[in-house]
């Protein structure tokens, strides 16, 4: 019984430390992530021509949605001029070895991939996490890809019979991320011209 | 016997007991984060912190802790001091957190850790745990630095080093060097006093 107590007390006084850890760190968290993410939108478009400024035209899908991931999903919506160029989609395969894999997709205007990049994830390190860009070339075999290119039917890994290389020792990994990036464009053949013609949610704030 | 002084502490965790060295504790982390300086000190210095204050924290509620329940006490001391570590890395280091990626949390499963609250801190006042802390952890940064910065160092001409096979070649390495100079002194305090082995029995547990 008194073993039971102290137990309590000091789980209770643990819990107090994390949550507090947690209020003091929060806001910067989000903010590092926001940094991090607005650097990594770049190279996902591939050398596109665009003029407008790309954090702008953020659209946001709450879930639950058709996209991949059980969080809202996040579009970045890129524009020359007024007319638009290509998307950018910030979802999350949730098939991965280890938690949800939080990635950005990005799509042109014609439905070809322009970049993945892997944003977040804990997939195990030395095999899964190859799917990293700064670890290896990896997402760099979507460039380019579209639903057409590979057809239904290509859009897996190599084992499974596709068209995608997987990673030695790891399938578990680089299947979701194929699968992940399937359905970001499917969603983006079906939903083009909502997505382009949705009005911002800086829009949205002002005339609510 | 009598209290050993600070430097004699410091000896004894950088060097006579070593926790990378000579004890072998958390190699999991110390081979797989050690392919570069920096990495190795991030990690280290994450350690070190979680170390001193469970060390502390571990110390300080000992008179409560019944020895039936003490391990998931120490698991749940430690979990709650990594999973703070790892939020104020995210904060405040976001570069480093993604380069050590999921060894922060990890550092949980860091054996040492454990292995002092166990053999030191429940048996020994608040301070001294907390001198503990510092000494042990800082042998283990300081370990980590040699080896990432070894690692590095040499991977500029053969790239193994920097490959999982290296850390292993470099921890050998680094404890056969430890092993031969240790030899050496031994021997030369034979030729010249009458010999003692002077740290062999100094620390207690």
């Amino acid at each position: 019984m008194r073993s039971g107590i102290t137990l309590a007390a000091i789980a209770a006084v643990c819990t107090a430390l994390v949550a507090f850890t947690y209020q003091l760190t929060d806001e910067r968290i989000a903010a590092n992530d926001r940094a991090w993410l607005e650097q990594s939108l770049q190279p996902a478009l591939s050398g596109l021509f665009f003029d407008s400024g790309v954090s702008e035209s953020v659209l946001t899908i709450p879930a639950p949605h058709e996209l991949p991931g059980s969080e809202d999903a996040i579009i970045y919506r890129v524009y020359s001029g007024v007319s638009p160029v290509a998307a950018l989609f910030v979802v999350s395969a949730r098939d991965g070895y280890a938690g949800a894999i939080k990635m950005l997709v990005g799509i042109d205007i014609n439905g070809e991939i322009t970049g993945v990049h892997v944003l977040a994830h804990r997939e195990t390190p030395g095999l899964g996490d190859r799917i990293e860009s700064s670890k290896t070339d990896w997402g760099k075999q979507f460039d380019g890809r579209s639903l057409g290119d590979p057809g239904t039917s290509g859009w897996k890994i190599k084992r499974d019979g596709g068209d995608f290389d997987q990673l030695s020792g790891a399938s578990v990994t680089p299947r979701a991320v194929v699968k992940a990036v399937r359905e970001t464009l499917e969603y983006f053949d079906a939903n083009a011209v909502t997505i382009f013609a949705a009005a911002t949610d800086a829009d949205n704030e002002v005339t609510e | 016997m009598s209290a050993p002084t600070i430097i004699e502490r410091f000896k004894t965790g950088l060097w006579y007991e070593n926790p990378g060295l000579v004890q072998l504790l958390g190699l999991c982390p110390l081979l797989a984060v050690t392919s570069t300086f920096i990495n190795g000190l991030g990690l280290g210095i994450a350690t070190l912190s979680v170390l001193i204050v469970s060390n502390g924290l571990v110390s300080a509620t000992r008179r409560w802790i019944r020895s039936e329940i003490r391990i998931p006490i120490y698991v749940l001391i430690i979990a709650s001091l990594v999973t703070c570590t790892e939020l104020i890395f995210k904060a405040w280091f976001p570069a480093l957190d993604r380069s050590l990626g999921i060894f922060i949390p990890l550092i949980v499963t860091n054996c040492a850790i454990v292995a002092r609250a166990e053999i030191f801190a429940s048996r020994n006042p608040i301070g001294s745990s907390i001198v503990d802390g510092i000494v042990m952890g800082t042998g283990f940064a300081l370990l980590l630095m040699a080896i990432g910065a070894f690692r590095e160092l040499v991977a500029m001409g053969w790239l193994l080093a920097v490959l999982p096979p290296g850390a292993f070649f470099t921890l050998a390495l680094a404890i056969a060097a430890k092993n031969s100079i240790d030899k050496r002194r031994e021997e030369r305090r034979a030729n010249t006093v009458p010999q003692r082995a002077k740290h062999l029995n100094q620390q207690d547990p």
